[in-house]
């Protein structure tokens, strides 16, 4: 009797018009560089050229602040917030209609599973929109004084992870508080960006209020230095974002960052273990372990240690790791080449300092970009990799005795994004929460995001917050 | 995996000699087919309310959110074509058709019996079902209808569905349909014992009701929509297994909710728990609730993910239903022919 095979259920690709090439989107068109070259994007799954992008040069960069302040001046930041809400939401039913489409996308130029672009980023892009639409008349009740008012134009930054979520998160409340924004997406993930443009177009948004630059890191820091931007936002890594501090030290402009992160998961005797499991895999499997704030350090209390990590790598059996698009994918590609050599490097420098590694047995596809999921046990606060951040699918394990060595060793690092707690004891979820140094405490859950729910660092995992109440903070004066 | 043994050791309720006796009986047999090295034998554990308590109290939690997440992930698989095909006959042969009605006739259960045998008599390669599951007072008409098909005949027993008779009457019942020619019985537990606490009493009416048996599969009836919570059903799973259940099954299908994915999913877990902590293989069938192929085929994966492919067989997954198997029929005709046929080209039961 053969096994249980789930069949290929690969979605359509179909449904996404991908055009060979495309430009810049400013001032409500998409326009040719004046200075640039173009790029190519490719699908990481099978290192298929999509189609190829301009690379917006400093020229370039200006026009759109210069699109960015105009549309400021003369229609987003004095129109009444009622009406700007009325954007918003039509942006967001917009995303909500065009949803396969986007999922596809998204999952073809980053490489993560459909069932997560389907089931959690465009969700909650939508969300996220509909979210901040609700905010946009009612500023004056946030918080932040009687009248706030916006800054700009805001120049944002954003990673490859969640491209279109990452984008959300930037334009929803920037543009609900009255700002303008130009955006650059990442290099290897720009393709969603550039539907979000078209479905600016389609929401006829005033040409201007949304301006998407293309390219890479220069492009990036030709935004950031611009003399006529009034807020930077960037999420990214750390390296980065201590670039993007000293080049705005100094200046007028705001800052928010949200930077790397090296969370801590713990999970105590009590735990519900079978969900516990559940939550680690969630912790650093989403997303291919893509994922700032992703429970990358598994502390497990010793007494549980045994059961927990037998069960856990029973889990990670089940794992499905293949073509994206598959709909039973669980996970996905690694990103780029780049990527992948960094977490080959960091997983060969985990065994040489002598941790013994783990992975489950899948066979990689031999095209694209593929990291089995991987997990290190008997690791120390010394090994590098319980103290740098991965960004890959791969699970560092260590363990503690009491509650008081899991707070100082899951504070022991330099960053401080999230923190996972397992435990059925609520008196000790609050202790802990209380204790850890950490924007973001899971309990019992991890990696659950919500519009609702502020987001950000301590440390060096950056500073500002995105999402909420608190989230509209950097895009006011007040 | 290791035995869920240290669980029970960390709690203070187990006096000391229960410790140690614990520790002593968990590293006696070695069960070299499977990996796991240590296979305890828990028989002592029922030794007295007290350490029974304690045992079963001492098992993880379940968080109610992740467990209901899991399985709403799980029910995102999307099965098609091979794979459907491969899951659709499989559950035609895990289906227990069951007709529990006080208007059951000898004349009904024949008929269920000729569907049990053929469900799709135009299709002769469509298989047989698993069993037929009647009241104990149709055993001998099922029997009879049945002799020599391989369906087996499974009779519900011990005051179903509410289970509130004293023990005599529940033995005597099931003495009863096992001297009929039931191959299983299908019990209920005494909720009203379970929720108060009283879990050796619930225990023993196994224990006795298993007696009863004989050479006859006990299905353990948990009725899950009246345990109400995970913590519950995962305990109520690992009684019935210590006291001897062959099968834990969800529900009378008389109370709602009737089977759902999260219980059963809580369910696969303590099978497969405990065949790694004892080396005894238990089955798992949902019932109530489920009536079309695409539930089944949820099922079939939630069985597939979380026990594993072993527990993929009708001697050890099973669903309790009767309006399933005329669903089952006709996606297979569509799969085989291309077309939905209606529904008169499927038998009424």
């Amino acid at each position: 009797m053969p096994g249980f095979d789930y069949a290929p259920a690969p979605e359509s690709r179909s449904i996404v018009d991908i055009k060979p090439s495309y430009g810049l989107f400013v001032s409500g068109e998409f326009v040719d560089p004046v200075d640039g070259t173009a790029f190519k994007t490719i699908s990481p799954a099978t290192e298929e050229v999509l189609a190829e992008v301009a690379t917006a040069g400093p020229s370039d960069v200006d026009r759109a602040v210069q699109a960015a302040r105009s549309a400021y001046a003369s229609v987003w930041g004095t129109m009444s917030g009622r009406d700007r809400a009325k954007y918003l939401y039509r942006i967001a039913r917009i995303v909500q209609e065009r949803a396969r489409e986007l999922a596809v996308l998204e999952s073809l130029d980053n490489g993560k599973p459909i069932r997560e672009s389907r089931d959690v980023d465009v969700p909650l892009v939508a969300a996220h929109f509909f979210y901040y639409a609700g905010w946009a008349d009612k500023l004056a009740h946030a918080g932040f004084g009687p009248a706030p008012q916006p800054i700009g134009v805001a120049g944002q930054v954003i990673p490859w992870n969640f491209p279109l979520l990452m984008l959300a998160w930037k334009i929803a409340p920037a543009l609900a508080c009255g700002n303008t924004v130009v955006l650059k997406p990442a290099e290897t993930t720009p393709l969603t960006a550039l539907v979000f443009a078209e479905i600016c177009q389609q929401a006829d948004l005033p040409p201007g209020v949304v301006n998407i630059v293309t390219g890479a890191g220069e492009t990036g820091a030709a935004l950031v230095n611009h003399p006529a931007i009034d807020k930077v936002a960037f999420t990214g890594s750390t390296e980065v974002g201590r670039l993007i501090a000293k080049a705005v030290a100094g200046t007028r402009k705001r800052v928010t960052l949200e930077l790397g992160g090296k969370a801590a998961n713990i999970v105590f005797e009590d735990a519900p273990i079978d969900q516990a499991v559940e939550g680690i895999v969630n912790g650093i499997f989403f997303n291919q372990g893509h994922v700032c704030c992703a429970g990358s350090r598994l502390l497990v209390q010793e007494s549980v240690a045994d059961q927990v990590l037998e069960s856990l790598k029973r889990r990670m059996t089940q794992l499905r790791v293949g073509d994206p698009l598959d709909k039973n994918t669980d996970i996905g590609a690694i990103n780029s080449a780049e990527q992948l050599d960094r977490i080959r490097r960091l997983s060969e420098i985990g065994s040489s300092e002598g941790a013994e590694r783990w992975s489950a047995p899948c066979e990689l596809p031999d095209r694209g970009f593929w990291f089995a999921p991987t997990i290190f046990t008997g690791v120390t606060q010394a090994h590098r990799i319980a103290r740098e951040e991965i960004f890959g699918p791969v699970l560092s394990v260590l363990t503690f005795r009491t509650p008081a060595e899991a707070v100082e060793k899951a504070n022991n690092t330099p960053y401080g994004l999230s923190a996972g707690v397992w435990t059925e004891k609520g008196s000790r979820i609050l202790a802990m929460a209380d204790r850890l140094r950490a924007g973001v405490v899971w309990a019992n859950t991890f990696n659950k995001f919500d519009p609702s729910s502020p987001f950000g660092g301590y440390k060096e995992s950056g500073y500002g917050r995105e999402g909420g109440r608190h989230g509209l903070e950097a895009y006011l004066a007040y | 995996m290791p035995p869920l043994l240290p669980a029970t050791q960390r709690l203070p309720a187990v006096a000391a000699q229960d410790h140690d006796k614990i520790t002593q009986v968990a590293a006696r047999v070695d069960f070299t087919a499977m990996t796991a090295s240590v296979i305890a034998d828990l028989s002592e554990v029922a030794r007295s309310a007290t350490a029974l308590r304690a045992f079963l109290h001492g098992l993880p939690g379940v968080d109610q959110v992740g467990a209901e997440q899991r399985a709403a992930m799980l029910a995102t698989r999307s099965i098609k074509t091979t794979a459907k095909a491969y899951a659709i006959d499989l559950a035609i042969r895990m289906v227990d058709l069951t007709t529990l009605e006080g208007a059951d006739t000898a004349g009904k259960v024949r008929a269920l019996c000729a569907k049990a045998q053929r469900p799709d008599p135009a299709d002769p390669s469509c298989p047989a079902v698993a069993a037929v599951c009647v009241y104990p007072a149709m055993v001998p008409t099922a029997v009879s209808a049945l002799h020599g098909s391989g369906v087996h005949v499974a009779s519900v027993a011990t005051a179903f569905p509410s289970g509130q008779a004293t023990l005599d009457v529940k033995i005597a019942d099931t003495r009863a349909a096992v001297a009929a020619g039931a191959d299983e019985i299908d019990m209920v537990i005494n909720r009203g014992a379970f929720l108060s606490g009283h879990y050796l009493q619930v225990y023993e009416e196994i224990r006795a009701v298993r007696a009863a048996c004989g050479a006859a599969h006990l299905k353990v009836i948990l009725e899950t929509g009246e345990l109400a919570t995970y913590d519950n059903v995962r305990r109520a799973s690992w009684l019935a297994m210590l006291a001897g259940a062959d099968f834990i099954k969800t529900s009378t299908g008389k109370v709602q909710p009737a089977a759902t994915m999260p219980v059963t999913l809580v369910m696969l877990e303590a099978v497969r728990d405990f065949r790694d902590t004892t080396g005894r293989q238990v089955g798992v069938k949902p019932a109530g609730g489920i009536r079309t192929t695409k539930d089944a085929v949820r099922y079939l994966v939630l069985v597939n993910e979380t026990a594993g492919e072993d527990w993929l067989d009708p001697h050890w997954f099973r669903f309790g239903a009767s309006t399933l198997l005329n669903d089952l029929l006709m996606q297979r005709t569509k799969l085989t022919t291309g077309y939905y046929a209606g529904p008169d080209y499927f038998t009424v039961d």
